[in-house]
């Protein structure tokens, strides 16, 4: 099976889903880029080169380059999509959520509850997320809590190649509007990835490691990193689950709970501030639906309740590392009573 | 005198029932039997008339939440809206909109919008499918002056520009957002010129003017279906009714409704045109009056008999599929 970057994984994720449906488009800031300049059109293919070589199969009526207008963007794509097209707009940084975030919210998420069901918006939000690329306060943020608080909304996080590209084409897909979060640490990973479509539904819990001292849960990139410390802790003898839950909204806490049944610890990673994030989420529903099979508290590990710093060493203080987990599998397999 | 006899009186229709069931349910909203925020457009009828009268149904538009009038004069269902107002089953919402978020989809009316600005961006999508999907189709975002000091305005109608879709932006200057005037809201010398700013043709109209406001609409519809890009109209209207229901107006002049309710009535002033014109009779017009009057009080009864939602469906259409 070929080999494919996460990066390459989106990219033929919606090619493929623009060659099998027109009504498919594009529509961002610098999704090609080089709109009226001198220089060559697609000349980014998106600020990451996500988007690079669509401009030139597809055009400018369906790749459609913006000015820096983000509201403008999602309102367009959200109009666009109860009428008729399937919009994939790129909001280049989860950050750049504050200014448009009432198209998505009060606009998009709501139309076909407020208007009694008659209406859908099927539209894809493919936004960048993940710090540790020192980019500073404005431009690191994982702001996925943010949006699997609203309903109407589903939000996905892939964590490799292969969800990617499975997961985006179920999202592009979809009838609802969907928050397509990229983590920016992943664009160069890579891992094999069919040239086929497929899809992967939504709310289905991957499990990359199985064990039975430990559950541990990682949203976005954290749960690579859970799986890099769940298998040094397995030549240990200390065996843990690992589970990918692979969509914010909706969730699959049948996977988790189950996990939970037989561990009897939970351990629940993610990149946000820690009030109110989806660990701070999964450990309320643990503590709701599964507290008889804890054998010890749940331990949440997240980033601090600051803006992010820029100096690395002040961005690696900030960020959960694998050393951090690995002191929480630890403090809950040491727990007791 | 652009409209014929025949259009002239279909418009009429169109305002005497938007003014209609304005005035009704503000009566049943006094009698506590319409819950939440009520936001009327009486005093604005020839806009929105004037506007839809020159859209087919599968046309756009998105309006404020000042709506009803535009739903109606789209075509909406007046019996389904009255009902959803009044929070019954059989709500054109289902009971999930209300006065607020009332819309005729099946009719090109995506849906008022109370978040002021909220609508202009929704109808550059819609003006965007229009474009890529072929069709002749255009939007209509109708803003308030108070919705078009927001930023999400600006950035719709640049869009707008850098893509040429087929949208219109109708501002209606109703003197006031909320209880602060426009005339110190709005920066610019007008909202016209402000529009045509942003690189696109703006008009101005008399908004009490039936045959102006219809004329002024008809050159916008014809700009943007022969694919000329975007346009702009400012409206001037005033306000019949308070920001909401229940609003003491305290920040208008002494009088200054009365004398307005009296100068600028656009139901009043078309009338008075019509008839002087010879174009219609005064019992042409009373006949239309009395119909309406029935048919309004019948949506009203049927509402008010109509039982309230069922609660079993708090959850169904959050989302379009199983979640």
């Amino acid at each position: 099976m070929p080999i494919k970057t996460y990066r390459q994984a989106i990219n033929e994720a919606m090619a493929q889903e623009m060659r099998l449906n027109d009504k498919v488009i594009i529509i961002g800031e610098d999704v090609a880029g080089g709109a009226g300049c001198d220089g060559e059109r697609d000349a980014y293919g998106g600020v990451m080169g996500v988007t690079k070589g669509l401009f030139p199969e597809f055009g400018e009526s369906r790749v459609i380059d913006t000015p820096i207008t983000e509201s403008a963007i999602m309102g367009a794509a959200a109009g666009a999509a109860q009428t008729g097209l399937r919009p994939v707009a790129e909001l280049m940084f989860m950050d750049f959520l504050g200014v448009c975030f009432d198209q998505i919210y009060n606009q998009a998420a709501k139309f076909r509850y407020m208007f009694g069901g008659k209406v859908e918006c099927p539209m894809v939000v493919r936004t960048m997320a993940g710090a540790g690329l020192r980019g500073g306060a404005q431009h690191s943020q994982n702001l996925t809590q943010m949006v699997t608080m609203v309903p109407g909304l589903k939000v996905v996080c892939p964590t490799n190649a292969y969800d990617a590209k499975g997961l985006l084409i179920t999202a592009i897909r979809d009838n609802d509007c969907v928050i397509f979060v990229e983590d920016k640490f992943l664009y160069e990973t890579s891992c094999e990835v069919p040239d086929e479509v497929y899809t992967i539904p939504f709310g289905e819990a991957n499990f990359l490691r199985e064990g039975s001292d430990v559950t541990i849960v990682g949203i976005s990139n954290t749960v690579n990193k859970a799986v890099a410390v769940a298998d040094r802790l397995a030549e240990e003898g200390i065996s843990c689950d690992v589970i990918d839950p692979r969509t914010t909204s909706p969730l699959d806490e049948e996977a988790i709970i189950e996990s939970v049944e037989t561990t009897g610890r939970l351990v629940v990673v993610d990149e946000m501030t820690p009030r109110c994030g989806v660990a701070a989420d999964i450990s309320s529903i643990v503590a709701e639906k599964a507290f008889g099979a804890l054998r010890a508290p749940i331990r949440k590990v997240t980033a601090a309740h600051s803006p992010i710093p820029f100096a690395p060493a002040l961005e690696d203080a900030w960020m959960p590392q694998e050393s951090d987990i690995e002191a929480a599998v630890r403090e809950v397999l040491g727990y007791t009573r | 005198m652009s409209l014929n006899k025949e259009q002239f009186l279909q418009a009429y229709r169109t305002m005497r029932t938007i003014r209609d069931f304005e005035y009704r349910v503000s009566d049943e909203f006094g009698k506590g039997n319409i819950p939440g925020f009520l936001h009327l457009y009486a005093g604005q009828e020839a806009i929105a008339t004037g506007m839809c009268m020159n859209l087919d149904d599968d046309d756009y538009i998105v309006s404020t939440h000042r709506g009803h009038g535009h739903c109606i004069a789209k075509g909406g269902d007046v019996g389904g809206m009255m009902k959803e107002i009044m929070a019954k089953q059989g709500g054109s919402c289902a009971g999930k909109g209300g006065s607020m978020h009332i819309a005729a989809v099946e009719k090109g009316m995506l849906g008022a919008n109370a978040i002021v600005g909220g609508g202009p961006p929704l109808i550059v999508g819609a003006a965007l499918s229009a474009k890529t999907l072929g069709t002749d189709r255009v939007g209509v975002s109708f803003t308030g002056d108070g919705g078009s000091n927001q930023g999400t305005t600006f950035e719709a109608m640049n869009l707008a520009v850098v893509l040429k879709l087929p949208a219109i932006f109708m501002f209606e200057n109703n003197g006031y957002g909320e209880g602060t005037a426009a005339g110190y809201a709005v920066g610019s010398k007008d909202i016209a010129s402000r529009a045509a700013g942003f690189g696109m043709p703006a008009l101005k109209v008399d908004g009490a003017d039936i045959f102006a406001t219809y004329e002024t609409c008809k050159k916008a519809v014809k700009h943007c279906r022969s694919g000329k890009g975007p346009i702009a109209i400012e409206a001037s209207i005033t306000r019949f009714r308070g920001h909401f229901e229940g609003d003491a107006q305290a920040y208008r002049g002494k009088n200054e409704v009365k004398r307005l309710m009296k100068e600028l009535d656009c139901l009043k002033i078309a009338a008075d045109n019509a008839i002087k014109k010879k174009l219609v009779t005064k019992a042409a017009l009373t006949k239309i009056d009395k119909e309406i009057a029935v048919f309004i009080n019948e949506a009203a009864e049927a509402a008010l008999a109509a039982p309230g939602p069922d609660v079993s469906e708090l959850l169904t259409d959050v989302y379009s599929s199983a979640y």
